[in-house]
């Protein structure tokens, strides 16, 4: 009569060990289809643009892995499949742009690239009406532009860094962390514009020198960042091993710290370096440009590649320049990829060992 | 070359909080005294102001007198590193320079300070394994990295990498509790062989480890959450734990607290 009598209550949670399994396929097998309706539902409807179709696609993918799951696995396993489909989905999403544009990219410049165009400047050609000339200049501004942003802002953005986890306490630290934030929120054409007001007052004229101090300030809140962040992750137990050897604090952070973290280090200077070198705006306003090689970056007007992509893409503005915009665009992102190769192969080399 | 450590007066504080309180003793050269007491009760924190470890630690300061022989570690004039040149420390968990192969790692306290001449390394490196009884482990491998080492060897090279520089005391702070039982046998004959030429301090939560290795016992204790720790006896190893003096430590060997 009362409820204690009564049978018990179904357990909250069910007991079933065993449940309906999707087989090992069926998310490919849910891609496939999902494409192949994107497709033809896109085709039926008359839409013009493809990433209309694909997105269809992506959101049958979810739909149907969702329902499928629900009706074969339940809705615990469905929540999983959602889950990894909307993973996988944001990551196809990231990488189409990325391989579209290495992809479009390499298709446009890769007819411009030949020898000459790697070793020759723009000097005595025609740049509107004829093909022909080459990079060689901007190669060379770009690299020593960069070479010498690199090596005011590596030193000083790292010595920060040390400052900022070794020794920094209260309220200096602070304000540097702070403005360290600000500085990298700062706007290329900005740090272009305090330069080139600098240069004025010290009236001096365009060159590559002024364009590499726009690029290490902008380089330095990146390298202090990823700086510090790599020091702070060498364990403490390792400064005070090296103090209980007797080892001074200045001897430890030279020896022991910065060694045990430099692989992680590099990569972040990488990675600064790779950011700079495809800045525009501070160059365009500080080395100018130029046609002619000009090997000595603190007198007289240089090249660089993303100025030269952009002179040639919006000053020429024809088929021609377009050819050499391409090129050098490929040059440029080839070169970025190979310095992050390098880092890569950098932080791999230099890195603690386990080793056996 | 062991040294007698007296110990006066000596408080430690965490910013303002007070971690250790008036702790007086005196450590016996040429032997190996133990720290034994509940989590929290100082004794790690009394270990590192015996090198001046304590006050790397950002806000902590120590007030006191340290004695080594007739020298006050907390004189006005006295170079906390050279402290730590004649005191060495053991880590509870081994911690060998990533960087660097097994041999660097043995020699890094002289390389650092700038001895360079290679025998005189040779020689160090070979020594000190031998000391730490590691040396026919690892004899044809000196160059490989000492992150590949087991942990029981790595606490061993650790302990060679102090007794490199030849402190005058060694300190150790639980250097068996990351370690097996095969490996805390080997560190524990380790720590009764070396206390022929070092004085050898030694934090350790196992209690058959101190009756095992010590000859002098210190208990210490705290008087509830957020009292500083203080020492309640110090005494011969056997006495202690056979016959203590005050209830506390008695209670404390026989488990009813801690």
């Amino acid at each position: 009569m009362s409820a204690t009598t009564t049978a018990p209550a179904a357990p909250l949670l069910r007991g079933d060990l065993t449940s309906g399994r999707l087989p090992r396929w069926a998310p490919i097998g849910v891609a496939v289809l999902s494409i192949a309706l994107g497709c033809a539902i896109g085709a039926g409807a008359g839409l013009a643009s493809h990433i209309q179709w694909g997105l269809i696609a992506a959101g049958l993918f979810l739909a149907l892995s969702y329902a499928l799951a629900v009706k074969v696995e339940g809705r615990r396993q469905a929540k999983d499949r959602f889950a990894t489909s909307v993973i996988w989905v944001a990551f196809i999403l990231a990488v189409v742009p990325l391989g579209a544009l290495t992809f479009y990219t390499v298709q446009q410049g890769i007819g411009a690239i030949n020898g000459d165009f790697l070793t020759h400047s723009m000097k005595g050609v025609v740049a509107s009406t004829t093909a022909g000339g080459g990079i060689y200049h901007a190669i060379i501004g770009t690299l020593e532009q960069v070479a010498l942003a690199t090596l005011m802002a590596a030193p000083i953005g790292l010595l920060t860094a040390v400052y900022l986890v070794e020794y920094g306490r209260g309220r200096l630290a602070q304000a540097v962390t702070f403005f360290v934030d600000v500085m990298t929120g700062v706007p290329s054409i900005v740090a272009g514009l305090f330069v080139f007001s600098l240069w004025t007052m010290l009236k001096q004229g365009y060159s590559g020198f002024s364009g590499s101090v726009a690029l290490a300030i902008l380089m330095i809140p990146v390298v202090v960042r990823s700086a510090e962040e790599m020091l702070k992750l060498v364990p403490n137990e390792l400064r005070e091993a090296s103090y209980a050897l007797g080892v001074p604090k200045w001897k430890t952070i030279v020896r022991i710290v910065i060694p045990t973290a430099i692989g992680g280090i590099t990569t972040g200077v990488m990675l600064a370096v790779a950011r700079i070198t495809g800045e525009t705006a501070p160059v365009l306003m500080l080395v100018f440009g130029s046609d002619v090689i000009n090997n000595d970056p603190f007198n007289d007007p240089q090249q660089s590649l993303p100025l030269y992509i952009w002179q040639q893409y919006t000053v020429v503005n024809n088929e021609y320049g377009y050819a050499r915009a391409w090129g050098a665009a490929l040059v440029l992102i080839a070169f970025v990829m190979g310095l992050n190769l390098v880092a890569r192969g950098i932080a791999r080399w230099r890195s603690p060992k386990a080793g056996h | 070359m062991a040294k007698r450590i007296d110990v006066s007066g000596l408080s430690a504080f965490y910013g303002g909080t007070k971690a250790i309180e008036d702790i007086s003793m005196t450590v016996e050269p040429r032997s190996v005294t133990a720290f034994i007491g509940p989590s929290g009760c100082g004794k790690s924190t009394f270990l590192r102001t015996l090198n001046r470890m304590h006050e790397v630690i950002p806000g902590a300061r120590v007030e006191g007198k340290v004695m080594l022989d007739d020298e006050n570690l907390y004189g006005s004039n006295v170079d906390p590193v050279a402290v730590r040149r004649s005191v060495g420390m053991v880590f509870q968990r081994p911690n060998p320079f990533p960087t660097m192969s097994i041999y660097d790692n043995v020699v890094a306290g002289l390389k650092l300070a700038g001895v360079k001449k290679k025998s005189v390394l040779d020689g160090v490196v070979e020594k000190s394994l031998q000391g730490a009884n590691l040396w026919n482990e690892v004899k044809d491998r000196l160059n490989k990295p000492g992150a590949g080492l087991s942990g029981g060897q790595q606490q061993r090279l650790c302990i060679a990498r102090a007794i490199a520089v030849e402190p005058q005391v060694l300190l150790m702070d639980e250097p068996c509790s990351a370690l097996d039982p095969i490996s805390t046998l080997a560190i524990e004959d380790l720590i009764g062989e070396l206390k022929s030429q070092y004085t050898i301090v030694i934090v350790t939560h196992n209690m058959q480890q101190a009756a095992r290795v010590s000859d002098r016992t210190a208990f210490f204790n705290l008087a509830g959450v957020g009292q500083p720790g203080k020492l309640i006896e110090l005494d011969d190893t056997q006495r202690i734990f056979s016959n203590p003096s005050v209830q506390a430590t008695e209670d404390y060997i026989s488990g009813r607290f801690g």
